[in-house]
């Protein structure tokens, strides 16, 4: 039967057009997740490999070879394992701990200190000697080009003097000092955003300035804050350079583990795989739950 | 912000009596006095004039911390309500000026002196001898030179992170899905990174890479050639960076206004014209942002390299960073690394002062 409505020639190439669209779009898109994905779905399949498995190239587990616990028992978290004492786990546990400790306490500090002056810069005019508010703001996010390298040195033989060497206090506050400058170029958009107006209410019911600060205006900000929070979580649970030069056996975190294991390669991929996996779960699992603060962070200052 | 008085204006009548202001003054020199007096006990002990001292540092820190507190308070009970307001700003500028300005000038000393901590003598000065050994230090100014390359390859990062954001930003299912295994890249850490795929994946007899490219019946070589090497680097700290700019241009998509996009729509435009013409010109802002964030970053790149290639083949891979982390770590050369990390500091902020001024110019605005 022939068709009785039948499209106009110029409407169908529109349609074939719409299509073909669509698929080079979900094309690219598909491309680009197995880019991501691929690196993380190889590392986390390797810790579960013995070395046949590794030598042969088998991708798929329960397809083209079983999974084993053999890695994740090279970090004594495997369920043979679990129950019994085991000294690298509990090697592994201290720097998963140095690393949570640090990267907490660091973001939280940051994040204090960042809330705080950005709020002030976004409120007050400020007059230390010659420096006035652009100034001041210019000074705190100008850290952000400070290469760590030069600071590295200095800080070596300062902590040495200090005995803060390979402790948890000295990496905290190098750290807080890393990410300072973007919590608080975050929280300066943040607080742009809120209605002066809330606090001239406050103020007006009689409220401080600083009991407006945190009954009003840190409710509003929360989101802004946990975003900055998360964005600084992830770079200091990330970050290599400084652990590695001023920390060693007590404080040493996480990618020192991974990096001082790389060095002596040999074939026992499946330890290092489980080593590479369990230090990017955790932040695997906070991008997949807390996506939306991170985004949000980082959208923060971009759009004005 | 150039407004003349605060945003947020507080009328308060402080009458601040003689004695309160004395004592603000006295609780700020009492403590530094304090600080001053244990620093310099501390020094007689450590040159061997005073028989009894501390351990360590660690008193005068404390001192430090205390006058910072009493700094702090003295705000308040001097200035009254103003001091409450600058009591926002002053626990960030003293941390900031604490950790960053003291270890600067320490830098500066440190980087004139032929300090080796292997040596016994500890550091002496040695006038411009750093200065001269560094001018002819060659591997140096290769790193230079490829810390050039590493920040040009952002240029093709911002294409992909741009192509990224307008895929996301189109009509698409799933989006939540692909936003957040996009994003997923930038929260690994890089030294696992270089583990995943600059040791395993790139491996030369098991990695899938190799296996893939010998399929093809090539010969996989990754890091033998310095070209290669450096793409090799280069596209790992692009895979985990490439997020980072993406979700920046999304959020600028996103923000877009959709009358100007529908405008020119009506008007007939195609959509690589409606990108060209209205997209691109609108999105530099935000553009420009992303980009100048990403190069400072870059400009710190160290950790894939130090822990994949350490600099190698031949040098060809070295950034600034790892160069100097090799010759503290390996050398021990105190001195001379610091001179090169200080010469390293002087050029990224003439470099940055000047990629912001072109680029407020060019934008017409103030950055």
């Amino acid at each position: 039967m022939s068709a009785i409505f039948e499209d106009h020639d110029t409407d169908r190439q529109v349609n074939t057009k719409w299509w073909a669209s669509r698929i080079a779009i979900y094309a690219a898109l598909l491309t680009w997740t197995v880019i991501c994905l691929f690196p993380i779905f190889w590392t986390i399949t390797t810790s579960f490999k013995l070395a046949p498995d590794v030598m042969k190239g088998n991708l798929i587990p329960w397809w083209d070879f079983t999974p084993r616990w053999k890695g994740w028992e090279s970090i004594g978290l495997s369920p043979r394992l679990i129950g019994e004492v085991s000294t690298v786990r509990e090697e592994f546990l201290k720097r998963f701990w140095n690393s949570a400790i640090i990267s907490i306490s660091a973001s939280l500090l940051a994040v204090v200190l960042g809330s705080l002056a950005a709020y002030g810069l976004s409120r007050f005019n400020y007059r230390f000697g010659f420096m006035r508010n652009s100034d001041i703001s210019f000074f705190f996010l100008s850290q952000m080009i400070l290469p760590p390298v030069v600071l590295a040195l200095p800080f070596l033989v300062l902590y040495k003097s200090l005995a803060l060497l390979d402790s948890r206090v000295g990496l905290i506050l190098l750290y807080t000092l890393m990410v300072l400058p973007i919590v608080i170029w975050i929280m300066r958009d943040q607080f742009h955003g809120i209605p002066i107006e809330l606090e001239e209410a406050a103020l007006v019911d009689g409220l401080g300035i600083w009991g407006a600060f945190m009954q009003i205006v840190l409710p509003i900000a929360l989101p802004g804050m946990v975003a900055a929070f998360i964005l600084s979580l992830v770079l200091c649970w990330n970050e290599y350079f400084f652990a590695a030069l001023l920390t060693s056996s007590n404080a040493s975190t996480l990618p020192v583990m991974v990096a001082s294991q790389t060095g002596s390669q040999g074939i026992n991929w499946w330890s290092m795989a489980a080593l590479s996996s369990a230090a990017i779960l955790p932040l695997i699992f906070v991008a997949i739950v807390l996506e939306k603060y991170i985004i949000k962070g980082m959208a923060a200052g971009a759009v004005k | 912000m150039n407004t003349e008085g605060d945003l947020l204006h507080t009328v308060t009548a402080d009458n601040i009596s003689d004695a309160r202001r004395r004592l603000g003054k006295a609780m700020v020199w009492g403590t530094a006095l304090l600080c001053a007096a244990l620093a310099l006990w501390q020094m007689a002990f450590e040159t061997g004039r005073v028989a009894s001292g501390f351990d360590n540092w660690r008193p005068i820190l404390y001192a430090y911390v205390f006058w910072a507190i009493a700094l702090c308070a003295a705000q308040v009970v001097v200035n009254g309500e103003k001091g409450k307001r600058t009591l926002f700003v002053l626990p960030a500028a003293l941390f900031v000026i604490s950790l960053v300005v003291f270890p600067l000038l320490f830098a500066l000393y440190i980087s004139f002196t032929d300090w080796n901590l292997a040596s016994p003598n500890g550091p002496q000065p040695n006038g411009w001898d750093n200065l001269i050994e560094m001018w002819n230090d060659g591997f140096y100014w290769n790193a230079l030179k490829n810390m050039v390359y590493y920040v040009l390859a952002v240029s093709v990062e911002y294409v992909i992170a741009f192509g990224l954001a307008l895929l996301l930003n189109a009509q698409i299912r799933a989006r939540k899905f692909f936003r957040v295994v996009f994003l997923l890249p930038l929260m690994l850490s890089p030294v696992a990174v270089s583990w995943m795929i600059g040791k395993s994946m790139l491996e030369v007899r098991f990695g899938p890479i190799s296996r893939l490219i010998r399929e093809l019946g090539g010969e996989p070589s990754f890091f033998g050639t310095p070209e290669i090497a450096r793409f090799m680097i280069m596209a790992m700290d692009a895979w985990t960076f490439i997020p980072f700019m993406m979700i920046m241009l999304l959020a600028g998509l996103q923000a877009l206004p959709k009358e100007v996009l529908e405008a020119s729509k009506v008007d007939g435009a195609t959509g690589w014209q409606s990108f060209k013409e209205v997209i691109f010109p609108l999105m530099l802002p935000v553009s420009v942002t992303a980009v100048v964030i990403r190069i400072i970053f870059k400009l710190k790149l160290a950790d894939v390299i130090i822990n994949v290639t350490s600099g190698g083949p031949g040098g060809a891979t070295d950034s600034v960073t790892s160069f100097i982390f090799r010759e503290y770590r390996d050398r021990s050369n105190v001195g001379y690394g610091t001179l090169l990390a200080m010469v390293y500091l002087v050029l990224i902020v003439i470099f940055v002062t000047l990629l912001l001024k072109v680029v407020s110019r060019w934008m017409e605005r103030p950055a």
